[in-house]
């Protein structure tokens, strides 16, 4: 397993998922952020098992479940802490559900969106704020 | 909900070894240690103890013990001897089931029941609803005993190093001294491995552990326990037994001695010469992912039991289907929140030794 932590560059939902946004800068193409499930949420949940990421394409709504991560003993949702299509699905996690224990900040990313709303971004805790919310 | 949880006397030593803990059945208990998938596969390759002092235990004892036994429970236990153990249903006068049940003979007049946590409170009282019809007499004894499952291919080893005697054959039963300690050691299990179980003063049950973990067991949790007890299809109480549906749906008319006159025994009859509308069966998923209880089956029926195979690393499990559907090979959709699921109906055990 990995270590306890929540990193620095990037944001937080309450439900415990993360997104690291980048992109911003660009004139041309609408910012993207990266999603997965942070440190505490697979700590919680346990060895994961199995995750099916939806098609690309699909329209995520911030707050609204996208997925499913099953350990052996249950099955929780992933939420997305962001709105936007998504662009691209990590298919690794098919075969090595593991890496989202292993590295949820890496190799554990579950999907990538494009944002349709950037402004979101505001409603998302930091990394200290995140840590706070846990009683940590 | 208990507003207060209870610990088995060995919490402290859960907490130690670095346990999750859980509520179950109203007490505080380890669902897991290092991880489910170790300590699921420590006790199909080497050996794993479980703590499992939550379940209760019912002594019968008397002139007319076996007379109110065969009354309550559905087997016949008229055929076991002294030092044997036999494993029955507790069944309401419709045949739905109340429990599910190993029970020991101690003594010519004295046996003792071991029940599911979540049920021993309604199990008690159903024994002494009955026994006033009996000279018999009936004594909770689930304070008096902290329960250890040692389990795997080298529980027995581990065990009768410590033991002063040889240890009772697979179904049976003796009071044998481990390090000293006095206790009943039951070569019964819940894993599909052999093993044993322990039933002692839960005062001397932390040094008995410390000895088991000193000695290479593997801590192993209720997580564990239930994905080891899928794997040998044996029925979980609350998940494939219940009391809407009765024994010979459960493919338990094995367990059942219509003829004792077992409290239930004339519906169990009935439903055996008619044959179930449903029974339960064994099936894996063909494909990915994991059905859980509760999801529908297409055409009728439903899943009680679901998880991740460790050993076999694909989702199996247990569901009730219309009896047309119950043959080996038949291929079921499940409904998994909304996604429809191949699955195949599998021979039980799903898993087995060399599989």
């Amino acid at each position: 397993m990995s270590q306890d932590g929540y990193p620095d560059d990037l944001l937080y939902h309450p439900e415990h998922d993360w997104a690291r946004i980048e992109g911003e800068d660009s004139d041309v193409a609408p910012p993207e952020a990266t999603l997965g499930i942070t440190w505490y949420a697979q700590d919680a949940l346990g060895e994961v098992v199995f995750f099916e990421a939806p098609a690309v394409g699909t329209r995520l709504v911030q707050g609204a479940p996208y997925a499913e991560v099953e350990s052996v003993k249950a099955v929780s949702d992933v939420v997305a802490p962001l709105s936007g299509e998504i662009v691209a699905v990590n298919d690794t996690l098919e075969d090595s559900p593991q890496l989202i224990n292993e590295d949820p900040y890496g190799q554990g990313w579950m999907v990538r969106i494009a944002l349709s709303d950037p402004a979101e971004r505001d409603a998302l805790m930091d990394a200290d704020a995140y840590s706070a919310s846990l009683g940590g | 909900m208990p507003t207060t949880l209870r610990r088995t006397a060995l919490y402290d030593r859960h907490i130690a070894a670095g346990a999750k803990i859980v509520e179950f059945a109203g007490w505080e208990m380890p669902v897991q240690y290092e991880g489910v998938r170790q300590e699921h596969m420590a006790v199909r390759e080497d050996v794993g103890v479980f703590d499992v002092s939550h379940m209760g235990e019912i002594e019968t004892s008397g002139p007319q013990a076996l007379a109110l036994l065969q009354r309550l429970i559905s087997n016949d236990l008229s055929k076991v001897p002294i030092g044997g153990a036999q494993y029955g249903l507790l069944c309401r006068e419709d045949g739905g089931v109340l429990d599910d049940l190993f029970t020991y003979r101690l003594d010519a007049e004295r046996w003792l029941t071991v029940t599911n946590a979540a049920n021993h409170a309604q199990d008690l009282q159903w024994w002494c609803a009955r026994a006033d019809e009996f000279d018999a007499r009936v004594d909770d004894r689930i304070e008096d005993y902290a329960m250890l499952a040692v389990q795997g291919p080298r529980a027995r080893e581990l065990v009768q190093a410590i033991s002063d005697a040889p240890l009772p054959p697979r179904m049976t039963a003796a009071t044998r001294r481990l390090m000293g300690v006095e206790m009943f050691v039951c070569g019964t299990g819940y894993t599909g491995e052999d093993g044993v179980e322990l039933l002692l003063a839960p005062a001397g049950a932390p040094a008995l552990w410390d000895e088991l973990m000193r000695r290479g067991a593997v801590p192993a949790g209720l997580a564990a326990r239930d994905t080891l007890r899928l794997e040998a299809c044996y029925h979980l109480y609350g998940n494939d037994l219940s009391i809407e549906r009765g024994p010979i749906e459960a493919g338990l008319g094995w367990c059942c001695a219509e003829d004792t006159g077992f409290i239930g025994s004339d519906a169990v009859r009935a439903v055996r010469e008619a044959g179930p509308a449903e029974k339960l069966v064994a099936f894996a998923i063909d494909g990915p992912g994991i059905a859980r209880q509760g999801n529908p089956i297409a055409g009728g029926g439903e899943v009680t039991s679901g998880t991740l195979s460790p050993s076999l690393g694909i989702g199996v499990g247990l569901a009730y289907v219309p009896s047309e559907h119950a043959a080996v090979g038949t291929r079921l959709e499940i409904d998994v929140r909304g996604k429809m699921r191949p699955a195949v109906v599998r021979e039980k055990p799903l898993y087995r030794k060399g599989s």
